[in-house]
């Protein structure tokens, strides 16, 4: 295990001694701001203490990030691979165009979560929120998997405009009590989770549920749906031959 | 009619220069012969002379040789002169009337130092300062021209035949460690005595024959660093470039040679590793200020002279030497009418730089190029 | 909903006296215009169906056919012409978006065939590039600002990483997907043998082109299709698509029906599902933000590559190329908006954006102006039809030019403008196995060698015109260009006089 203390370091200085550390075990001490940490990460782990900068485990191919705090936007962009742990909240855009691994947030996300998230065979990217995720959650989301738990039991899990442009992949959304599901748009439909959609997802819940210790009873205690879209050629009729 | 400047007017030429390695002086009549040689050169429509060395009682002193078209042009000019500098002294350029030269401006001449307390508010360099105020002098005031800006030399030019030139500004009364002078063809008249060559910014002056093809190129680069080409002349451009590559980014005389007059990629090519590497990136960082197209050029330097030709060698230039006396002109005949018997005449090849320096003036710069030469 | 009959614009003639009925014609038109009539013994046409893209007339063994227009036409009016009716007709019969292939083909004015250029006489020699050296090898990327030293006064190798291109032209960004597999290896081996580069589009890099890194450019876009680590590793630079000349300020739209087997292995998403690509990078929603992409970038690949930043000509160009500039780009490469596509809206394509010569005109000054031209090399793109326009462009300010459409010309392409059908005959935008296979990509190959190692030759006999023999100095020498029948405000423009001034 290898400490860097981050404190008054630019984002350069520091990745290339995450780098040079020949990408094992990292743990960066009084992150503030500095991005791209991980980018292109293959293998190893990095843990941060502190508040990271943008674009967190960009491209991450492979390696695993843990961050104590809370993350700032872009999250996982592009993501290949490996995994991200946020035990606070993740900023906008999260899992960007990601395409495969796993990011797992304890507390919110922002808008356009997982926005253009994408599948392809043995890749098939995950992210799950513990708390709620802002608008436009899903936006063109064509593949994977997007979890919004709603541990708190607000009234609205998500913002506006969830899933709009969706033409692949699903989104998971959790109720309690009294919330709400999300006006969705013409190219998507929601159902309650079957069976078949809850077996997609539990191998990844169960290790959710232990990364973050949570109680199982507390998870199940609401109710899931799934959202999926109708069609994977959502513009066919668009157009029109000049 | 538009005064040169406005449009910009291809010019053909005469060079020469001499140079004195010891401390011997030179006498100006001995430039005026030279120059006077080649008179089928020029057309009579600019003439003009750089001397180093000439003012050494004020050799700690910028001095400034400033052309007037009107007494509030000049009025105007002094304000700002005396805003930024301490002026030690000031007096007309003492001149000679004969009838070949005639509808001259007038010509004055300041010995100057910056206001340490402007220089110092100005957090410039002091030789910025001095370029910035030039420029601002040569911009903003309508019909005053600061023609030369150097410590210890100037530059003396006009419109007419170079022999002309040369008389009517006593030069014979001068002596000097180098000299360069140019007689000039151009293909249109210049309206206005700025226009005439040498062009010289602080210590750098630049004779220059030959029409360049990459001008605008190089116009357009020059003023992306704050230079201001305001007579659209190719030696103007060339002067602008040999300042900001040897006094602004530190590149040595030799190392600008590479630089504007780049071997070619097949040259380089055939280089030993470390030498082409060197070419390599002077060709590549400073690619905008290759020049292409026809030149040979003079330049003037405190302590040294530096002479180069186009890398295709399109423009003919003579060196020959005697004893500590360097001459250099683009024929033969200019400089044999003043040294009948040199001890080595010869031709420099296209795009190699021959570098004459003091070396007790330049011991450091000239280390640098040592290196360079033997790589 | 019932659509209206419109005599089609271009009919087929058949010279029955040539024809030997061996119904070539009939099996090379995938658009099903040629058919054999048993009972007739003749072959019909269904003009209705024909892109007038050629291939029946060139693979005719006896010369039968041709193409023509068929003369057909509405009652002349100069504002309502058939184009504007027919094409209500088609939205009011479907109510779709019309949708079109190729650049702008409207006559608006093309500035390139307004300049000329200059040459030597008399005050300074031409050179003659057949006997004398005459350069055209090009240097991408942001110049240093000072010199370094070590401590024995050697110059140290400051510069940031680079693209050398043996001569001012590269190939311009084209999906596979948009155009097929063998158009891609054309492309990769033209580069590699003319020592330039190609680019992948943002479809992602087939496996088997990753021998061809060293001149490659990969592209990341708003899809991030195909984008990881080794793509980007495998590449000699990244380029960031912020937008493209013919539909600035909208994404793309690859239907499911392309995204076939390599396709999706290539884009990395799953055969049939149409590939979007939004409109905006979805991280990229400020100028800021581009920087953050560009440094991810250069983090990702350990600042050994040269990032590119692919822009839309539009109305403020300059500015937007000025924040570029001082984000941290190497390149800029500017589309102008006659630059071609496989597929965008047809209002978009002929209203949107500005021409590249007035763009690239601006944006050059703007960049000198604010003193950070030397951070940032700039590609022209956007009809760049011939090798005058490349050196118009580069007299201008552009460092070098890319070409789409021209190498697809070279490559078969006869400016059918029908790709999004995906039916292109001529195997180039098309991902039908038995199209693909009729582009052979060794002779495509050989015919860009052939085209680009011609235009290079032009470049050097009008350079030596000018009396210029290395292209370093021709970029931003505006002195070499004059305008003819432009008026005032385009000359202060582009910055150039007038002929004649």
């Amino acid at each position: 295990m290898e400490k860097i203390d981050a404190t008054g370091m630019h984002f350069k200085e520091l990745n290339s001694l995450v780098r040079r550390s020949g990408h094992k075990e990292v743990t960066i001490l009084n992150c503030i701001g500095q991005r791209y940490i991980g980018t292109a990460l293959k293998t190893g782990s990095i843990t941060v203490e502190g508040t990271p900068g943008n674009a967190l485990g960009a491209y991450l191919d492979g390696g695993h990030i843990l961050v104590k705090g809370n993350c700032q936007d872009a999250v996982g962009d592009t993501m290949n691979d490996g995994e991200i742990i946020v035990h606070g909240n993740a900023g906008d855009a999260l899992g960007y165009a990601m395409r495969g691994g796993k990011i797992f947030v304890r507390g919110n996300s922002g808008y356009r979560t997982g926005v253009h998230m994408k599948e392809y065979k043995d890749k098939k990217p995950v992210i799950i929120v513990g708390g709620t995720s802002g608008s436009f959650l899903g936006e063109y989301l064509a593949g994977g998997v997007i979890v919004v738990l709603n541990l708190n039991g607000e009234t609205l899990c998500t913002g506006k405009f969830t899933g709009t442009g969706m033409h692949g992949g699903k989104i998971f959304l959790r109720t309690e009590n009294g919330s709400i599901l999300p006006d969705l748009p013409p190219q998507a439909s929601v159902r309650e989770s079957t069976e078949e959609d809850m077996a997609e997802i539990r191998t990844d819940l169960e290790r959710y549920l232990s990364v973050f210790r949570i109680e199982r009873e507390k998870l199940f205690s609401g109710r899931f749906w799934t959202v999926t879209p109708n069609a994977k050629n959502p513009y066919t009729r668009l157009y029109t031959a000049d | 009619m538009k005064k040169e400047g406005e449009i910009r007017i291809p010019s053909g030429c005469a060079i020469s220069g001499i140079f004195s390695k010891s401390d011997r002086k030179i006498g100006g009549e001995d430039i005026i012969r030279s120059i006077a040689v080649m008179h089928d050169r020029s057309n009579g429509l600019g003439g003009g002379f750089a001397g180093y060395g000439i003012y050494p009682q004020y050799k700690d002193f910028y001095a400034f040789h400033v052309f007037y078209e009107n007494r509030d042009a000049k009025k105007e000019c002094e304000a700002i002169l005396e805003s930024l500098y301490d002026i030690i002294n000031l007096s007309k350029i003492p001149v000679r009337k004969i009838p070949e030269i005639t509808d001259e401006p007038l010509i004055w001449r300041y010995f100057v130092t910056p206001l340490p307390s402007k220089l110092a508010d100005s957090q410039l360099d002091e030789r910025e300062f001095v370029v910035r105020s030039v420029f601002r002098v040569n911009i903003t005031v309508r019909g005053a021209y600061i023609f030369s800006s150097g410590k210890n030399m100037g530059v003396f030019k006009g419109v007419g035949f170079p022999e002309d030139i040369g008389r009517f500004y006593r030069l014979e009364e001068y002596e000097a460690d180098c000299f360069t002078a140019h007689g000039r063809y151009p293909t249109n008249t210049p309206g206005w005595w700025g226009g005439a060559h040498p062009f010289a910014l602080l210590d750098y002056s630049v004779v220059h024959n030959g029409e360049i093809s990459s001008y605008d190129a190089n116009r357009r680069a020059i003023e992306v660093h704050g230079y201001k080409c305001t007579l659209q002349t190719d030696t103007e451009v060339i002067t602008y470039i040999f300042d900001y590559l040897n006094r602004r980014i530190g590149l040595s005389f030799r190392e600008i040679a590479s630089v504007i007059a780049a071997p070619f990629w097949q040259t380089i090519e055939k280089m030993e590793p470390e030498e082409r590497q060197i070419h390599e990136y002077l060709r590549n960082a400073f690619e905008s200020q290759l020049i292409t197209g026809p030149f040979s050029i003079l330049v003037g330097f405190e302590g040294g002279l530096m002479a180069l030709n186009d890398r295709l060698k399109l423009r003919s230039m003579v060196v020959g030497e005697k004893e500590d006396r360097v001459y250099i002109a683009s024929e033969e005949s200019a400089i044999r009418v003043i040294e009948p018997a040199p001890d080595r005449v010869w031709s420099p090849k296209g795009g190699e730089p021959v570098i004459f320096e003091k070396k007790a003036d330049k011991e450091e710069n000239h280390a640098v190029d040592f290196r360079l030469s033997r790589i | 909903m019932q659509s209206i009959f419109v005599y089609p614009e271009y009919e087929v003639e058949r010279n029955e006296s040539r024809c030997t009925m061996c119904r070539i014609c009939e099996r090379e038109c995938s658009n099903g215009v040629h058919r054999f009539n048993a009972s007739t013994g003749k072959i019909d046409c269904d003009d209705t169906r024909c892109a007038n893209c050629h291939r029946c007339v060139e693979m005719c063994p006896v010369r039968a056919l041709k193409i023509v227009k068929s003369g057909h036409t509405f009652r002349t009016n100069a504002n309502w012409t058939a184009q504007a009716v027919t094409e209500i007709f088609k939205q009011a019969s479907t109510g779709g978006v019309l949708l079109s292939s190729m650049g702008n083909p409207e006559e608006q004015p093309v500035y390139f065939d307004r300049i000329l250029i200059n040459a030597s006489q008399v005050t300074n020699p031409s050179i003659d590039p057949l006997r004398e050296p005459m350069e055209t090898r090009v240097f991408l990327g942001p110049k240093p600002s000072r010199i370094e030293r070590d401590k024995n006064g050697k110059l140290i190798n400051n510069l940031k990483p680079q693209l050398k291109a043996e001569m001012p032209i590269l190939f311009s960004a084209m999906s596979y997907g948009s155009v097929s597999y063998k158009v891609h290896e054309a492309l990769a081996k033209a580069a590699g043998a003319l020592g330039i580069y190609y680019n992948t589009g943002e479809g992602g890099l087939h496996e088997d082109f990753y021998k061809y890194g060293d001149h490659t450019i990969v592209q990341v876009a708003s899809g991030r299709f195909g984008v990881h680590p080794d793509y980007l590793n495998s590449a000699a630079a990244i380029e960031i698509k912020m937008g493209q000349g013919a539909k600035p300020g909208i994404g793309g739209h690859l239907p499911g029906t392309k995204i076939v087997d390599d396709v999706s292995r290539t884009r990395m998403i799953p055969e049939g599902s149409d590939a979007i690509s939004p409109a905006p990078h979805h991280d990229i929603y400020s100028i800021e933000d581009l920087r953050q992409l560009i440094d991810s970038l250069k983090e990702a690949t350990d600042y050994k590559k040269p990032v590119i930043v692919k822009v839309a000509a539009v109305h403020n160009i300059a500015a937007i190329a000025g924040g570029i500039a001082r984000s941290g780009a190497d390149i800029i490469s500017i589309d102008g908006y006659r630059g071609g596509t496989g597929a965008a809206p047809t209002r978009i394509r002929n209203n949107v954006g500005i021409p590249i010569e007035l763009a690239l005109a601006s944006v050059d000054r703007r960049l000198r102006e604010e003193g950070v031209r030397d951070r940032v090399s700039l590609i022209a793109a956007g009809s760049i039809r011939n090798s005058a326009d490349i050196v118009k462009a580069i007299a201008l300010g552009a460092d070098a030019c890319s070409i789409g459409t021209a190498a697809l010309i070279a490559l078969g392409c006869h400016l059918c403008r029908s790709c999004q059908t995906g039916s292109c005959n001529w195997g180039i935008a098309t991902q039908k196995p038995e199209l693909v296979k009729r582009l052979d990509a060794e002779e495509g190959a050989r015919r860009l060698i052939n085209l680009l190692t011609a235009w290079n030759h032009e470049i050097k006999e009008m350079m030596g015109g000018m009396g210029i023999n290395s292209i370093e100095s021709l970029k931003g020498n505006r002195l070499m260009l004059r305008g003819i029948g432009l008026n005032a405000k385009e000359l202060e423009i582009l910055g150039i006089g007038h002929a004649g001034e």
